[in-house]
This record gives C-alpha cells, structure tokens and sequence, in this order.
C-alpha cells in the first residue's frame, strides 16, 4: 500500500489567525525563541498499489481543486510518503 | 404546501433552499420566502435537479462540519453542479454565512472565509451599509441605508488580495459593509459582494432571522420587532417580477 503526502499552508500575505494564537501561546511555555507560527494542513492519501506518476499527477490535482483554496492556500509538497521517512524521521 | 394554497402559489415566484448534511438554518430561509410572498422549494444537495425553481438560497450552518475549509466539500454536491450552470446563466443566487461560503469555493464569489480575526465565535446583532441597492436580491432597500440583522459565525473574516478588492470597489460589488465595528477582521469591513451582474449575492450576517416581527433583532419598534432582513427576500420577487 503506498501513500501520498500533500501539504498545504496558508499564503503569506494571508494573516493566519491560528499561527497568531499558537505563536501568543508559546512564551507562556518558556518558549521564547519562536517569532511567528504558521499553520498549515498535512493529508495522507492512500492507494491499493504502488505511488506511480499518474497517481502523483492524480494528488497534484486534488491537491489544487479540493485539498485546497488557491484564493488562501498553496500547496506547497506534493510527494510519495515512502521517500520522506528516511530523512525526516531524524 | 397545501392543495387549498395551489391558487395563490401558481403564479408565485418558486425559491429553491437548498440543504447539505449540516445545513440549519433551511427552514429559516424557507420561512422568510413565504413571508416575503413565495413560494420556497426545498432542494437537496444530492439533487442535480433545480426543479425549475426562480431563484436559490444557499443557507447558513456548518455544511460538511466545517471540514477541510468552509464550504469547501459541499461545493462539489451534485445540485452546485447544477447551480453553479444556472447561476452563470443569470439565475439569482443568495448564499448566507456557509451558503455565501460555498459561493467563494464554487468561484461564483471571489475571495473567501477565514477565522475570525480574535479566533472568537460571533453572535450579535450586526449593523451594516446597503452599498449596492441594485442587485437582484438588494434592490427594495436604497444606497446606503443602515439595517441590522444577526451576525453569527467563526469563519468570517473576508480575505481577496489587493487587485480583488479594488476590482470589487471599483464595480460597485460591495453589497455591504459592517458599521460600528469590524466584527471579524473583514478586508475593507466587507459584509457582503455581488457578482458582476449581480445575480449571485453572498454575505456572512443572516437576513433570515430579522423577518417577522417578535423574532428579530431589536429595533426602535420594540424588542425582537426587526424586520431589516425580508427585503432580501422581497428584492428577489421584485426582480424576478421585472425580469
């Protein structure tokens, strides 16, 4: 079974509310070192076989018309799952 | 509904309301076309079929719960397929708070909803500015006429980038605005847009809940005796009237 990562974050001149509540929060945790937060969206799509091309196509297009809203979002990573866990799981 | 109300129904101008899983307030839109004098038709989101209807209503509540984005899933609902054909080809189109939510994500609208600013849910009676008193559904109040109305919801900050919201100024597209106070973090405190022909109107405050005295919002006629909200609903006959 394979998957598919898509995420999408809110465009930078969008103020992102959430990312201001998150970013207000964190000082009363001792954590100072953090300026800004932004808030974004992971999904994981999965498919029966493997992560071919035409389904990283088929998730690129998802990922434009209903994942998210071009008005206040961008996607910015469209990538099979498999390739990610290697390096980000540091 | 009734056979006894066939005679007076026949000639009545028929506005659809339609209802996604989550939809609440269908039956107070319903209501408020049956006291401006039509005759609502409920419609169902799984329907492609508009039944002939002269006009819709999309109504307000958490279609879908909110999920992925306001509107966003209901957006794709067979009877917006069919809507977003009959809208284009000039039929009129209201879309209150998630109803004008999913007019954004149909492209019907542009801009969108986001959180409120304060990230605080909103319910008040909301003051606002007809700007545009000549859209389909706008036409029986005048140019800059003041009405309240309730305003209540959490995604409700209207964002469109700079080139949008000049284009929306400059065209007299901006239905309404809020008065007294931005409530939510709105662009240029907009309430409300049309589209180009004004067909397709949408807002975030609820005109369906200020139409029948002793119900409404205060107003110097007494307690709950507002009834700023039905010539939303009267300005839809009116047009369809004069179409």
């Amino acid at each position: 079974m394979g998957r598919v990562v898509v995420e999408v974050m809110p465009k930078p001149e969008i103020l992102d509310p959430q990312g201001k509540a998150v970013v207000g929060a964190l000082p009363r945790l001792g954590f100072t070192q953090f300026s800004g937060v932004r808030q974004g969206k992971r999904f994981e799509l999965e498919v029966d076989g493997e992560v071919t091309s035409e389904v990283l196509d088929a998730a690129r297009q998802a990922a434009e018309t209903l994942l998210s809203n071009p008005v206040i979002e961008d996607v910015v990573r469209v990538a099979d799952a498999s390739e990610e866990s290697a390096g980000a799981v540091a | 509904m009734s056979a006894g109300s066939a005679s007076t129904t026949l000639d009545s101008a028929r506005i659809g309301v339609v209802t996604f899983p989550g939809t609440l307030d269908d039956r107070d839109a319903a209501r408020a076309v049956r006291l401006a004098g039509g005759e609502p038709v409920s419609l169902f989101h799984a329907d492609g079929d508009l039944q002939g209807v002269d006009a819709v209503v999309l109504p307000g509540g958490f279609s879908y719960g909110d999920y992925l984005r306001a509107g966003a899933i209901s957006r794709f609902a067979p009877a917006m397929d069919a809507l977003v054909d009959a809208a284009k080809g000039g039929l009129p189109v209201l879309g209150i708070c998630n109803g004008f939510q999913v007019l954004t994500e149909a492209h019907l609208l542009p801009g969108s909803m986001i959180k409120n600013d304060h990230l605080h849910f909103v319910c008040r009676e909301q003051v606002l500015a007809v700007e545009n008193a000549e859209t389909a559904w706008t036409n029986a109040y005048t140019a800059g006429q003041h009405i309240t109305i309730p305003l209540k919801n959490q995604d409700g900050q209207f964002v469109a980038d700079e080139r949008t919201l000049d284009e929306l100024e400059g065209e007299g597209r901006v239905a309404f605005r809020y008065v007294g106070g931005n409530p939510n973090g709105s662009r240029r405190d907009i309430a409300g847009i049309s589209n180009a022909a004004g067909n397709v109107v949408g807002l975030m405050p609820h005109p369906e809940h200020a139409v029948e005295a002793g119900f409404g919002p205060d107003s110097p006629a007494g307690q709950r005796a507002g009834t700023d909200g039905l010539g939303f609903f009267t300005s839809v006959l009116a047009s369809l009237v004069h179409a």
